[in-house]
């Protein structure tokens, strides 16, 4: 028997989870002289409140889409990629070289050249910590972490050394090609009659993240790969008995997280920025692992925790311009939510349990 | 003795994991300096009942009496002040500890070793003049057999005071000699005065060494006896709630052309030690060759190889075609794509994904087969459709494919691992303990199904630590020790008492 139904595991706990980081953020926000009331509402006008903050939420949803899959899909295959941030770095470095050296005639063509080179750069970098864990051991949580470092560090030396234009006192490249330029949902959404904010960043990529949200579906739970990937991470001896090969599923399931944590650049680099920058990550590729977690590696939980984080960051962006709450306060929120939902996962989860069970044996 | 108060004594104890009541109203009286056995099938909850003595789980009713006193049992920490020792069945102890190291862990006198070491060696040596437990003091655990950690894992049950010991089926591991020597030990206990309770699911055991014997049954403690005044029929009858058969119907074997030629199998495992040792074996169409050896002396190694898990060095041919042990494709792919079908030992590590859906874990090893195909996407309706008409016809309870591996019974666990693989009408079938943890009604259609494979004219590769199993089952026994053949045997022409010395590595007779 299960020990609590499906929907108690998906929904109550993560709302729970939700609700328990709100209060005690609501404490701390207290705690500092403030409303916690209005500092509430303000996230949510701020975040939801207009296309212009929707299309901000939605643009930090695309990037925690791409990095939250990228983290599911490995997890799935029980490893825990910690790379996602150095993938995403990587992927920026593709999308820039693709956007800069190679002539497009339109948008539609560069996206797909450029979502291609991104993820493959991305898979890239995943590669090597993939290779020596499946062949050498060497703990995929260790070496994707140092991975993240040797990629800051290699972007840092690209864009000063190598990328950046002459005479430019900033460590980024050059603008991308007005060709390469991707439509906003503003533009996008202009032809159907409904008005977006043309100020906001959210643009096409959010369709490619819809796209790979569905494809990550299909692969885990409709393919073989998929199967086999399942498996391997529910049972290394077992996939060993049916004769999968571990170094097979390690390896593969890498490639794909880091193309996903690629992809991810399409939407910084390519949509947003229309350069590469530095630090032009901003950290998505950790908070793609709360966004794992809270989405129980599903993608439709993924999309969910998503958009709930990149109303986070929307809405404390905006608590910070406008209030007495500090910068710092608003990280504290987020770290909150982060340690409810992903970190603190069994705080909730073993109290329900046993109540699920008492109500069943009263009904027994 | 009526005036005495039992050592143990258990009233209406009762506990429900979940739904589930692991025991129900259990109440038993062990006397002091006997030996009381606890019998029952897996699952009938022994185990859960002896985990409430030791402060494992918290009883939800009832009330345990130790020499008389009520006694609250919350950890093993209080267990173990009680006076109450338990040897798992799986040892605890620390592998590169030595004996000595062992014993006093978790039991130091204060924050320096040295005195508690001195303390300790002096005891041991106590104890093994006492009860003939000789042990050497120094000796890393690693490095010594398992019947030797056993004695160690008695040894700190009496270093802590215990007077009361446990032992969880404790025969499981030893070869019938060193089971034999455990015996004596336990004599020997029970003369100087200690209680034992000796849990355990073979009828033997209790028939040689008990006083007296409760036996449970789903939970619930059927019938307590004195072992004097029963026999291993009626104990078998109680255990189980009906008349059982303890051997299994089989016509005669009709052998036909060899199927499986094994020759000079070598297998080295990662830390170097020589795991089978020239392996020469070869089994006929239509033929159950039954391996017999204790744990552990290269039985699960030969089925590895057999199934692709390991590499190895030799030659094995299936049908005069010889099969690639060490390439690239030497997986559990290429041998099914054999036609060899392979239930697994472990069939929660290895024969099932425990979180799978039943239909999910009906394509497990044969995921890849285009019967399961549609375009790049798995054929889920399909394999739903198999898995159904599987359950029915290995009459898997409850039926349903929908629901996890886990939430399957472990004899129903096993019919969906043993259905995939017969139903797959192999050339060469291996099975390794396949009624492990299994109940007597699965026991016996799951035997009923290898037979008939073999009947259809199918090779068959029975590995099992039950002794009555092979000599039931097969048509040839070979025995195993120490990663070699010692010799092989006609299941009419031998008995477990010549099994068991070539188990231990003695050649019974000359061959």
């Amino acid at each position: 028997m299960e020990k609590m139904p499906k929907w108690a595991d998906v929904v109550l706990i993560p709302l729970i989870s939700l609700l328990l980081a709100a209060v005690l953020s609501a404490l701390v926000i207290l705690a500092i002289g403030e409303d916690p009331w209005a500092a509430l509402k303000m996230m949510v006008q701020g975040a939801l409140g207009s296309t212009y903050g929707w299309g901000y939420t939605l643009y930090y949803a695309t990037n925690f889409i791409f990095t939250g899959l990228a983290v599911a899909v490995a997890f799935h295959a029980r490893m825990f990629n910690i790379g996602g941030e150095g993938q995403a770095m990587l992927g920026g470095l593709g999308v820039a070289l693709v956007c800069l050296y190679m002539p497009w005639p339109h948008w539609t063509v560069a996206v797909i050249g450029a979502s291609v080179v991104g993820a493959a750069f991305g898979a890239a970098w995943a590669a090597l910590p993939a290779w020596l864990q499946a062949k050498r051991g060497s703990h995929i949580v260790i070496t994707t972490i140092m991975f993240n470092f040797i990629a800051s560090a290699l972007l840092n030396y690209v864009l000063v050394n190598v990328l950046r234009p002459k005479g430019s006192m900033d460590p980024a490249t050059a603008k991308f090609p007005a060709a390469t330029h991707l439509p906003t949902l503003h533009e996008l959404l202009l032809p159907l009659g409904i008005k977006f904010s043309k100020a906001a960043p959210a643009n096409v990529s959010l369709l490619i993240a819809l796209a790979a949200c569905v494809f990550v579906w299909l692969l885990i739970w409709r393919t073989r790969l998929g199967y086999e990937i399942r498996a391997f991470g529910h049972s290394e001896s077992g996939a060993k008995y049916a004769g999968i090969s571990a170094v097979k599923i390690t390896v593969v399931a890498m490639l794909i997280s880091g193309a996903l944590a690629g992809l991810m650049s399409v939407n910084t680099t390519m949509g947003e920025a229309e350069r590469l920058v530095l630090n032009a990550t901003e950290g998505a590729g950790f908070i793609g692992i709360a966004v794992a977690l809270m989405g129980r590696s599903h993608p439709f939980g993924v999309l969910l925790a998503a958009i709930l984080f990149g109303f986070l960051y929307q809405g404390g962006a905006e608590l910070a311009l406008w209030t007495n709450i500090p910068r710092e306060m608003i990280v504290v929120i987020q770290a909150l939510v982060i340690l409810f939902t992903g970190a603190l996962d069994n705080m909730v989860r073993m109290p329900l349990e046993k109540l699920f069970l008492s109500l069943r044996r009263k009904e027994g | 003795m009526s005036d005495v108060a039992p050592a143990i004594e258990l009233k209406g104890i009762s506990k429900a994991f979940g739904p589930v009541q692991a025991n129900k109203d259990i109440s038993i009286r062990v006397m002091p300096g006997t030996i009381h056995g606890i019998i029952g099938e897996n699952g009938a909850g022994k185990s859960t009942l002896m985990s409430i003595l030791y402060g494992f789980y918290k009883a939800d009713k009832g009330e345990v009496f130790i020499h008389g006193k009520r006694t609250a049992i919350p950890d093993s920490q209080a267990a173990i002040a009680a006076g109450i020792g338990m040897v798992f069945q799986h040892f605890k102890l620390v592998e590169n500890f030595t004996v000595l190291e062992n014993v006093i862990l978790g039991a130091e006198d204060g924050r320096l070793l040295r005195p508690s070491l001195a303390k300790a060696r002096k005891e041991l040596k106590r104890l093994a003049e006492d009860y003939g437990l000789n042990v050497d003091p120094d000796a890393v655990i690693e490095e010594i057999g398992v019947g030797m950690q056993q004695r160690v894992e008695i040894l700190k049950a009496l270093y802590r005071q215990a007077d009361i010991l446990i032992l969880d089926e404790p025969t499981g591991v030893l070869t019938p000699a060193e089971a034999n020597q455990l015996f004596r030990i336990l004599d020997r206990l029970r003369a100087e005065g200690k209680t034992i309770v000796l849990i355990t699911h073979k009828l033997r055991e209790i028939m040689e060494i008990t006083d007296t014997v409760s036996v449970m049954r789903r939970g619930q403690m059927t019938a307590t006896v004195k072992t004097a005044e029963t026999s291993p029929e009626q104990l078998a009858e109680l255990m189980v709630g009906r008349k059982v058969l303890l051997r299994v119907d089989k016509a005669p074997a009709k052998p036909g052309a060899v199927v499986l030629d094994v020759q000079g199998l070598n297998v080295t495992d990662e830390k170097g030690v020589q795991r089978l040792k020239d392996v020469s074996l070869s089994i006929r169409a239509g033929e159950i060759l039954g391996i017999a050896g204790v744990a552990g002396n290269g039985q699960s190694e030969l089925l590895e190889v057999l199934g692709g898990m390991t590499r190895a060095t030799g030659r094995i041919t299936l049908n005069g075609e010889e099969i690639d042990l060490t390439g690239r494709h030497s997986d559990g792919q290429s041998r099914r794509a054999r036609g060899i079908a392979h239930v697994p030992e472990d069939r929660q590590r290895e024969g099932l994904i425990m979180d799978f859906f039943a239909w999910e874990n009906v394509a497990f090893g044969y995921h890849r087969d285009p019967a399961y195909r549609r375009g790049v996407l798995m054929d889920n309706a399909a394999l739903q459709e198999d898995t159904a008409r599987k359950m029915e016809k290995f009459d898997v309870r409850p039926p349903n494919p929908w629901l996890t591996a886990k939430n399957f019974s472990g004899g129903n666990q096993q019919k969906i691992v043993v259905a995939r693989e017969i139903e797959r009408n192999p050339t060469l079938l291996l099975v390794g303990q396949p009624t492990r943890g299994v109940d007597i009604g699965a026991i016996e259609f799951i035997h009923n199904q290898i037979v008939a494979l073999r009947d259809q004219g199918a090779a068959v590769l029975l590995v099992s630590v039950e002794l009555d199993e092979i000599l039931s089952l097969s048509d040839r026994i070979a025995v195993m020790f120490d990663g070699k053949i010692m010799g092989e045997r006609l299941p009419g022409q031998t008995d477990a008492g010549e099994l068991g010395l070539l188990m231990a590595g003695m050649n019974g007779r000359a061959a």
